[in-house]
């Protein structure tokens, strides 16, 4: 585990060293960097013989254990699962920005941003305790909303960066307080421990609410609805983005969490409903979208939300088939669609548009990508003999096991796959069959680096499809059995048998072609339906959403913040005192009041030193003479401060006032000629406002009297201050030592306020030298 | 003010004022005194200063800006929670080492006193910064 950590934290510099790599290195730059991705894989894929035997791998650095809060990395048959995938995918999809993105500018930026979110994905599936998930969960929101808004010179992408971010985060948010209760209730965070207490999680009152938060979390993240939209417009990001975060990994980060919950959380009634609902309405949105589109992109990215909302079903639908099924369709899903939208930005770069009503017969300027997309695409279709073909043959199988939810379920995945393969059809002949066709500039052959990619990916695809064996055995049933322990077998093979789920198979690629027919003709008359019928844009309700939060907040800002300083002093005087007041009536002990020894004649005439020169100070009319006044009121108490004992507090008490007495004269200087500023209003109610705070300190004072302050705390200071803080002085040591933090605290704050000071003095200046 | 017995004064002072606030942060530990307090007459000395010429003789004798001691305050209380994390220790415990130096003997120094020594910067950089500010007004 060791090794790991060492890796995740080479990972951490080789993103930072990514720009000086990038500028130094010329073209291997891109090169470089997928082999560090590459050596992950390979080091990760040794682990996975012991994963297979049902070992798992941990270590944990204390952090508050208090809290329970550590950082626990956790290895197992799951999280090796999606570790490979992301190091795996990472690879691809670094290789291929390497020749993407060269015209773009600051794509050093780019590269150590993505090598940024590699690194938090591949330490969010690693994380072994909640809050270690929660913070390289958070990371991954924003590592994509800055590659999102990677073109920041586009408001559009600005927007969708923006848009993607607040929705997640707000899930994160959400999440967090699940992560919370779950610790709350099951007294651990780390997810070994919480495995063993799914009993206890479910039967508990608190389970529904943090079910909801925690669902929250994965459902913004997975893009399910109506949380969908920002994935759309999180199709602003250069390509290698949209393949490696927006479909191959961070959008599944999701679905891992609901894999990794589902020993604690799943199987309860809330957990299905929930879950197969979801998942269902997403699924049909996602492929009616799609089907609609002509943005190959987009295509993409809403066949991207149909395939999320199918993994939240089979999770939801929770047997042991679906489980297999979800896992399954998680490798086919990330195979197919990383390389599909690799393909999306290769055509793109050779061809300039990616509007699919342009495009056609691009096989004859680039054979070795179109073969890779098509291989992909049919097994996005789940044709045999692609592993995508498998991956369908279960979900239906999970679907026909489950007769209670009925049959609407069934028709929704049938209706889903036949949009699948008809768009997959379309794709294929349009836009790679047929004679060439293209828009504005002629297709160039696009580059190796480009092609070599998806090429690897859809290899994948079509050799795991023919061989699923050993990927089954060493991969997928480690992850399937870590979700779901009773299951502890899984065989794949193309041919299950002439059966129900064939029959369904056949009946759906005979719809789909059917579908498939009709495309060119069915999909201007949805768009334009899409366009001018169905006016309600999820994003755009959104969008309106926050302006009308910006206005509100606007509003309480203007009516709280009034801009005078004494209306502050005002509200702050008076709730104190009001609050003050309020808990010492309520705690008043009815035995009399403890004045302490009776005060010598030097202290009382102290005393009425300090009130004489308070009246003096309110009546005077002269400004330097109330001040001076003030000054020794404050001196006066300096000295009872100093006959009472505090002589630290007593130096400090003169040198303040004394600093302050010259803080007062320097600026009264530059004030006006006495005028009267208040009237007799507003004087009657400054003198209630201050008669009152000033009552409130005389009672602090003789509640003060009734309790026993000497006691634990002091003696604790004093007797402690020597032996373990080494000072004689015990004001001192509390100030550096024992409440050292607190002192931080404080000299932050002052500083704070000469900041401010400084600030609003500046600004006044330069503002009257430029009037 | 421009009295030329205050201007005497305030120069000639002003070294004994730093040497008392130094005095009074250093025996701060076991005697009334600290950080605090140090930082105060420190900037009491400099204010004085500052009343009898103007705030830019007052920054020129201290040579730097009051913002780089309220930074140099800063960062030392900031640093000198580190060593315990080191140490293996929660952080913030303070940690005390013993050094024998030549003719003044075994003296204890530990993170508490790098952390007075921190408070007494900032207090004295941030009194300095408000004063003078309003002292140029």
């Amino acid at each position: 585990m060791q090794g790991i950590l060492s890796y995740l934290i080479l990972l951490l510099i080789t993103a930072f060293l990514a720009p000086v790599i990038i500028n130094r290195a010329g073209k291997a730059a891109s090169w470089l960097l997928g082999s560090v991705s590459v050596a992950g894989f390979f080091y990760l894929l040794r682990f996975a013989a012991a994963t297979a035997r049902g070992n798992t791998l941990s270590m944990t650095l204390e952090w508050l254990p208090q809290l329970h809060l550590n950082f626990t990395l956790y290895l197992d048959g799951l999280s090796l699962f999606f570790a490979l995938l992301v190091t795996g995918m990472g690879a691809m999809v670094l290789v291929f920005a390497g020749k993407y993105m060269q015209p773009y500018p600051q794509k050093d930026r780019f590269f150590l941003l993505i090598l940024l979110f590699e690194f938090a994905m591949l330490a969010l599936v690693l994380s072994g305790n909640l809050f270690t998930l929660f913070i390289f969960w958070e990371l991954t929101s924003v590592s994509s909303f800055l590659l999102v808004g990677f073109s920041h010179e586009k408001p559009e992408a600005r927007n969708a960066a923006l848009q993607a971010l607040l929705i997640t985060v707000a899930g994160g948010l959400a999440m967090m307080a699940g992560f919370i209760m779950l610790g709350q209730i099951a007294g651990t965070l780390e997810i070994n421990e919480l495995l063993k207490s799914g009993e206890l999680v479910r039967s508990h009152p608190h389970y529904s609410p943090a079910l909801i938060l925690i669902l929250a979390g994965a459902f913004t993240k997975s893009a399910q609805f109506p949380f969908h939209f920002w994935l759309p417009g999180a199709m602003q990001a250069p390509s290698p983005v949209s393949a490696y975060l927006h479909s191959a990994t961070m959008v599944k980060a999701g679905i891992y969490l609901l894999m990794r919950l589902s020993p604690v959380m799943g199987g309860t009634p809330e957990w299905k409903y929930i879950l197969t609902i979801t998942g269902a309405i997403t699924m049909i949105l996602g492929g009616y979208f799609a089907y609609s589109q002509t943005d190959f992109k987009k295509v993409l990215a809403y066949t991207t939300i149909s395939a999320l909302g199918i993994l939240v079903l089979m999770l939801g639908i929770d047997t042991n088939i679906s489980i297999k099924a979800a896992v399954i369709f998680m490798l086919v899903h990330a195979l197919y669609k990383g390389a599909l939208f690799m393909i999306a930005g290769l055509i793109d770069k050779s061809a300039g548009t990616r509007d699919l009503r342009k495009l056609g017969g691009l096989f004859h300027v680039m054979p070795e990508a179109s073969v890779a997309a098509v291989i992909s695409l049919l097994s996005m279709a789940g044709l045999p003999p692609m592993i995508g073909f498998i991956g369908k043959e279960l979900i239906y199988e999970a679907k026909i096991g489950l007769p209670e939810i009925g049959n609407w379920l069934m028709v929704a995945g049938v209706l889903t796959n036949v949009i699948m393969v008809a768009i997959s059809f379309a794709l294929i002949f349009h836009l790679f069959g047929g004679k060439l066709r293209y828009a504005g500039r002629v297709p160039t052959r696009p580059a190796f680096a480009l092609w070599i990619g998806p090429a690897i990916l859809a290899g994948t695809s079509l050799l795991i499809g023919l061989f699923p064996s050993r990927v089954a055995n060493l991969l997928l049933r480690p992850a399937i059995t870590f979700i779901r322990p009773s299951i502890d077998t899984l065989s794949l093979a193309l041919w299950h048998g002439f059966n129900e789920v064939l029959l369904m198979s056949l009946a759906t690629i005979g719809a789909g072609i059917t579908l498939y027919l009709l495309y060119r003709k069915v999909n201007p008359v949805l768009t334009n339906f899409n366009n001018e019928v169905i006016t309600f844009r999820f994003a755009n309700a959104f969008n309106r959403t926050m302006d009308l939060f910006l206005k509100l907040t606007k509003k309480k800002t203007s009516l709280i913040q009034s801009g005078y300083q004494r209306y502050y002093l005002m509200a702050i005087f008076i709730m104190t005192s009001v609050l003050a007041w309020y808990q010492i009536f309520y705690t008043w002990q009815g035995n009399g009041i403890n004045t302490g020894p009776v005060p010598a004649i030097f202290e009382l005439l102290i005393a009425a030193l300090i009130v004489s020169a308070a009246v003096v100070a309110v009546a005077v009319k002269s400004r330097v003479l109330a001040i001076l006044s003030m000054g020794a009121a404050g001196y006066g108490i300096g000295m009872l401060f100093l006959i009472y004992g505090a002589i630290d507090v007593a130096i400090t008490m003169l040198l303040a006032e004394t600093l302050v007495l010259v803080l007062f004269m320097v600026v009264v200087f530059h004030l006006p000629k006495f005028t009267n500023f208040s009237g007799r209003g507003s004087r009657i109610r400054d003198a209630v406002i201050a008669i009152f705070t000033g009552s409130f300190m005389t009672g602090l004072v003789l509640k003060a009297g009734q309790m026993d302050p000497a006691g634990r705390v002091s003696a604790f200071y004093t007797e402690n201050a020597l032996p373990l803080a080494h000072g004689k002085n015990v004001v001192n040591v509390i100030l550096v030592d024992f409440r050292a933090l607190d002192t931080l605290g404080e000299i932050t704050v002052l500083v704070i306020a000469a900041i401010g000071v400084a600030a609003l003095l500046k600004l006044k200046s330069k503002k009257g030298s430029a009037a | 003010m421009k009295s030329h017995i205050v201007r005497l004064a305030a120069s000639k002072l002003l070294p004994f004022t730093l040497l008392l606030s130094a005095i009074v942060f250093y025996r701060g530990h076991n005697e009334p005194g600290g950080g605090f307090i140090g930082g105060l007459m420190a900037a009491a000395g400099f204010v004085f200063y500052a009343l009898a010429f103007d705030t830019h003789e007052a920054e020129k004798k201290l040579r730097v800006s009051p913002l780089t001691l309220i930074i140099a305050g800063l960062s030392a209380a900031f640093i000198s929670t580190l060593p315990a994390l080191f140490a293996g220790n929660p952080f913030f415990t303070g940690e005390w080492v013993s050094v024998t130096l030549p003719l003044i003997g075994k003296i204890k120094a530990g993170t508490p006193l790098m952390f007075d020594l921190g408070v007494y910067f900032t207090v004295w950089g941030v009194m300095l910064t408000i004063i003078f500010n309003l002292m140029e007004e």
